[in-house]
C-alpha cells in the first residue's frame, strides 16, 4: 500500500538534522511519498521505518526469476486488472512439458522442437520460454535422467514437476546451478518442498485447493524464508480457474490477502485443441506461466501471437522509423513500394518482399503507426502525404524508372497520386502482402522489362 | 478475507433472435443472448444467465476465397447453401449466419429478390434462427436486407449491419418487420455509443441491437478490439444504458484471411501442421473475444466451432457464488 507523506513522517526521527539535504524531516517525507528520493539519504532512519517503507515500495505482485543468463524468465510485477488501464508488463511465460516416461528420443525431439521454435513477428521474436519436466513414476533416478536430458538439449530454464521430495531433490541436483522452478509444494509435502527451495535457493510453486488455502501456504513459505513463489490454486475446470485467478489478482493488487502477491501458474492439459484453449484463456486472464502438457508445434504460433497481442500496449502502436528501406541489394532499377510505419504492416510487407527475392526499396510513410486502411481513413496516408515523401526524399533521382507500387487496399489513391507526382507511374499492388511475390514475378517483371 | 469483488450497477440487455410460431415465425426455438450483471463468465459474483452462442457461417454462393483447409470439411455441400445449412444443424448448430456476399457487384451481383428467395428456402429447410449478413454498407445492402426482412416477417432475424452513415433503412426494416439489427462501429467506445443512440432515437428498441465492435483477427488488430470490448462492457455494467447491448464478433471471416492459416508446412516447417494451426487460429481468436465479452461468435471451421462450444461449456460450469463486500472502481 502506498504511504502518505504524513504516515512516512511519523516513521522518521523528527530531529530535522538536515543530513538528508532537506530542511525538515517533514519535507523529506513528502519527497519520499512522491518517490523522488530514497530513504537511504537519511542516515538516522530506524529499521522499522526501512521495513515499512520497503514493503510499501514493493510491487503488489512479486517479480520472480527462473533460470539465468540470456534466457532467464521473469514473471510478476503486474499492476492492473485490465490492460487498457496501463499495460500488462511481464509476458506470460509459455512452457512445453516432457515427462520421465517418454522414450529418450521422443523427449529430446520435443525439447528441441520447443526450444528451437523462433518466429519474427512485428518486431518481436516469438519463442517458448521454459521446459517443464514432469515426474510420473516416483523414481528419483529416472526423473533425474529426464531432467539431465532436457538440460543438455536446450538452454531454456526448467520447471521440475513433482510432489515427491526425493524426486525433487534428485531433479534439482540434476539441474544444479540453473535455478529451476519447483512445482511444488502442496498438501502433504509442503514442509519438505519449502525446505528444499530454501536449501537450494530456487523459486517454488505452492499449490492449494482454492484461493485461501493457496495464499495461506504461500504466507507460510514466506515465513520460512522462501520469497520467490508462484501460486497454483489447483481448482477444477475453466470456470473455477478463471474465478481463482481473478480473485488472486485482485487480492494481490489490493494487498488484501497475505500470500496472494505472487505470479500465477497453470497447467494447460487435455487432448486435441483443449490444451491450447486452456492456454489461450490463461494468457488473457492472469496466468504468468502456462505449461502446455501436450505441446505440438502447430500450437506455438497461434498462442505466442495471442500473447503478443495481449501484452502489446494498446495505446502505443509499435512503429518503425519512416524512410526508404532497401531490401536486398537494391539499386536504381529496383521496384519502389510504399506503405505505413505501423510495425506489423512493415513487417508483413518486408517479409514478403524478401520472399520474392527481388531487391526492392520500401518507402515508409509516417502514419503515426497505423495500418494502411486505418491511416487512410484517418487521413494520414493519402496522395498528398505520399507525394510529399517522394519529393522530400528526392526519389526521382534515386528511382529513375519513376514507378511506385501502392497497397491494393488504397487503389483509390492512384489517380490522385499520379496528379500529384507528374512523370510518375503509379502501380496498384495486391491487397494482401502474401500476394506480393507473385505480383513481383508477373506484373512488376513485365512492367520493368 | 473476502476478495474485492466487482459489483455491477447495470445489466446487459437480453436480445432474442428467432421467431417461433407464437411470434408469427417458424423457428423451433429462439436463441437469447445477454443478460449479464457480471464480467464475462464471472458467475461467482453476478449473473450470466445465458450462454454465448456460436453461429455457423453459411455463404450464399461458393466461397472461392476460402482456403483449402477450410473448404475440406464442407466438400459435399460447398455449392449448396441449403444443404450446407442442414449440414450445420445436423452437427448441432443452434444459430446460422447467412452471408449474402453474392449480392455484391463484384461477387455475383445477385438481386434482392434472389437473396430473399434463398432466405425463404433456408427458413423452410431448417428450424434454427438466422443472422442475415449483407454484402456491406450501402445502397445494395439496404435493398437486399430490406427484401429479406420483408420475406422473413415474424422470424426475428438478426440483420447485419447498420453503420453510422447508413443505419436508417435497416432500422426501418427492423421496426417494420420485427427484426433485430447489429450496430457496427470501428473499434471505438464513443462511436459505438453514438450509433446506439442514433438508432434508438428512431424508436428502435434497444433490446433489438447487438453491437459489432468490428474485431480484427488474432495478430491483426485483436489487441485493440479486446480492450475496446472490455471498456464498453465495464462502462455498460457501470450503468451506461446506451452500451448495454450484447456483442457479436465475425471471428471466422477475420481469422481465415490471414497469412498464418494458409502457409503450408513445407514452407515453414517449424509452424507445424497447417490444418490444425488454422483451426487453432480461429479458436484462439474466439476464446480471447469470449473473455472480452462476446455473446455471438460467427465462425467457420467445424472443428473450431466444436472446440469453442466445449470451451464455453467449461466456462459456464457452476462456480460457487461469493458474497461481495468491497466494490471495485470501474471503468
Ligand atoms: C486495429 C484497427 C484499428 C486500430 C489501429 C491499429 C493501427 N495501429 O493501425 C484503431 C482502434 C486505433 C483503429 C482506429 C480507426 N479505424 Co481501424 N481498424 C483496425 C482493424 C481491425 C485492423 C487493422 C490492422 O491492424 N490491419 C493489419 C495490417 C497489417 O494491415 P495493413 O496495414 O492493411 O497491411 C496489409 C495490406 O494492406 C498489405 N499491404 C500493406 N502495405 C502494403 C504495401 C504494398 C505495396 C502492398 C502491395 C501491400 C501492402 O499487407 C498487409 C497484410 O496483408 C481494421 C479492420 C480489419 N479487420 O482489417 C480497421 C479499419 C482499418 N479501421 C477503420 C476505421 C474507419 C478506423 C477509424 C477512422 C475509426 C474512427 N472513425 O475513429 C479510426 C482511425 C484512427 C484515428 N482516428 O486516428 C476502417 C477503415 C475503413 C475504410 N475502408 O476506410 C477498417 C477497415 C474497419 C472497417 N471495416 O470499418 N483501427
Ligand atoms: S536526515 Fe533524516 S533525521 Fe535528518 S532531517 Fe533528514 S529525514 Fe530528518
Amino acid at each position: 500500500m502506498k504511504l502518505t507523506g504524513l504516515q512516512i513522517f511519523k516513521l522518521l526521527p523528527n530531529t530535522n538534522c538536515r543530513e538528508c539535504g532537506f530542511q525538515t524531516c517533514l519535507a523529506f517525507a513528502m519527497k519520499l511519498a512522491a518517490r523522488q528520493v530514497s530513504l537511504d539519504a537519511c542516515p538516522h532512519a530506524s529499521d522499522e521505518a526501512r521495513e515499512k517503507l520497503g514493503a510499501a515500495a514493493a510491487p503488489p505482485i512479486r517479480l520472480v526469476k527462473i533460470g539465468g543468463g540470456e534466457r532467464e524468465v521473469a514473471v510478476g510485477e503486474e499492476l492492473v486488472l485490465f490492460r487498457h488501464e496501463k499495460t500488462f508488463y511481464r509476458k506470460t511465460a509459455v512452457a512445453a512439458q516432457v515427462d520421465d516416461r517418454m522414450a529418450p528420443e521422443a523427449l529430446l525431439a520435443r525439447v528441441r522442437e520447443a526450444s528451437s521454435f523462433s518466429v519474427e513477428r512485428a518486431g518481436e521474436t516469438l519463442r517458448l520460454d521454459l521446459i517443464a519436466v514432469k515426474e510420473t513414476a516416483g523414481d528419483a533416478a529416472r526423473f533425474a535422467a529426464a531432467v539431465r536430458a532436457a538440460r543438455e538439449a536446450c538452454t531454456l530454464p526448467l520447471i521440475l514437476v513433482s510432489r515427491d521430495p526425493g524426486c525433487l531433490r534428485a531433479g534439482i541436483e540434476a539441474a544444479a546451478g540453473s535455478r529451476p522452478l519447483l512445482w511444488g509444494a502442496g498438501d502433504g509435502n509442503a514442509g519438505e518442498a519449502i525446505a528444499l527451495a530454501k536449501e537450494f535457493s530456487v523459486p517454488l510453486v505452492v499449490e492449494g485447493s482454492g484461493v485461501e488455502e493457496t495464499a495461506r501456504l504461500a504466507a507460510s513459505a514466506v515465513e520460512a524464508g522462501v520469497h520467490d513463489l508462484v501460486l497454483s490454486p489447483a481448482a477444477g475446470g475453466a470456470a473455477a480457474r478463471l474465478r481463482d485467478f481473478t480473485l488472486l489478482r485482485r487480492h494481490a493488487l489490493a494487498r488484501s490477502l497475505p500470500g496472494a502477491g505472487f505470479p500465477l501458474i497453470m497447467a494447460a492439459g487435455g487432448d486435441g485443441y483443449d490444451g491450447a484453449v486452456a492456454a489461450a484463456a490463461g494468457i488473457c486472464k492472469y496466468a504468468s506461466i502456462v505449461v502446455l502438457e501436450n505441446p505440438e508445434p502447430w500450437q506455438y504460433l497461434p498462442l505466442l501471437t495471442l500473447r503478443q497481442n495481449i501484452y502489446t500496449d494498446p495505446q502505443k502502436p509499435l512503429q518503425v522509423e519512416p524512410g526508404v528501406y532497401p531490401i536486398g541489394d537494391a539499386g536504381e532499377g529496383s521496384p519502389l513500394l510504399v506503405t505505413t510505419n505501423f510495425s506489423l504492416t512493415y513487417f508483413m510487407v518486408s517479409t514478403e518482399i524478401e520472399a520474392s527475392e527481388i531487391p526492392s526499396k520500401l518507402l515508409i510513410i509516417d502514419a503515426e503507426g497505423q495500418s494502411v486502411l486505418t491511416a487512410w481513413a484517418a487521413g494520414k496516408f493519402n496522395a498528398e502525404i505520399i507525394a510529399r515523401a517522394v519529393t522530400d526524399r528526392d526519389l526521382e533521382k534515386s528511382v529513375p524508372h519513376r514507378r511506385i507500387i501502392i497497397p491494393g487496399y488504397v487503389a483509390m489513391l492512384s489517380g490522385d497520386l499520379e496528379d500529384k507526382l507528374p512523370g510518375w507511374n503509379v502501380m496498384v499492388g495486391p491487397q494482401e502482402s502474401a500476394d506480393i511475390p507473385s505480383y513481383m514475378k508477373d506484373v512488376w517483371a513485365k512492367a520493368a522489362s | 478475507m473476502t476478495a474485492p469483488s466487482f459489483r455491477a450497477s447495470g445489466r446487459i440487455r437480453t436480445v432474442r433472435i428467432g421467431g417461433t410460431p407464437a411470434d408469427g415465425g417458424s423457428r423451433g426455438e429462439a436463441v437469447e443472448v445477454g443478460g449479464e450483471t457480471c464480467l464475462p463468465f464471472h458467475r461467482f459474483e453476478g449473473e450470466m444467465p445465458l450462454r454465448p452462442v456460436v453461429a455457423w457461417e453459411i455463404p450464399d454462393s461458393t466461397p472461392v476465397d476460402w482456403c483449402e483447409t477450410l473448404r475440406e470439411p464442407y466438400a459435399g455441400v460447398f455449392d449448396d447453401p441449403v444443404a450446407w445449412a442442414r449440414f450445420a444443424v445436423e452437427r448441432g448448430a443452434r444459430l446460422l449466419c447467412l452471408d449474402l456476399r453474392g449480392a455484391a457487384a463484384d461477387k455475383g451481383n445477385r438481386s434482392a429478390a434472389e437473396s430473399a428467395d434463398l432466405l425463404r428456402r433456408l427458413l423452410g429447410a431448417v428450424k434454427v434462427p438466422l443472422i442475415v449478413k449483407g454484402p456491406g454498407p450501402g445502397e445494395r445492402q439496404n435493398e437486399v436486407l430490406t427484401a429479406c426482412a420483408e420475406a422473413a416477417q415474424g422470424e426475428r432475424l438478426l440483420l447485419a449491419s447498420a453503420v453510422e452513415e447508413e443505419y436508417k433503412t435497416l432500422v426501418a426494416a427492423g421496426v417494420a418487420f420485427g427484426h433485430a439489427v447489429t450496430a457496427e462501429t470501428p473499434i471505438d467506445v464513443n462511436l459505438c455509443k453514438q450509433l446506439n443512440i442514433l438508432m434508438t432515437d428512431l424508436h428502435f428498441p434497444p433490446d433489438s441491437i447487438v453491437i459489432d465492435p468490428l474485431t480484427g483477427g488474432l495478430g491483426y488488430g485483436l489487441e485493440y478490439t479486446y480492450s475496446v470490448m472490455e471498456r464498453i462492457r465495464l462502462q455498460a455494467l457501470g450503468g451506461d444504458e446506451m452500451l448495454q447491448m450484447p456483442f457479436i464478433c465475425f471471428v471466422g471471416a477475420e481469422s481465415w484471411k490471414v497469412k498464418e492459416v494458409k502457409v503450408p508446412e513445407e514452407r515453414e516447417p517449424s509452424w507445424g501442421d497447417r490444418a490444425r494451426r488454422g483451426v487453432l487460429w480461429e479458436i484462439t481468436t474466439a476464446v480471447s473475444l469470449l473473455h472480452a465479452g462476446a455473446a455471438v461468435l460467427v465462425m467457420r471451421h467445424p472443428a473450431a466451432i466444436a472446440a469453442v462450444e466445449k470451451a464455453i461449456d467449461g466456462l459456464m460450469e457452476g462456480t460457487e457464488p461469493q458474497r461481495a463486500q468491497r466494490t471495485l472502481r470501474m471503468g
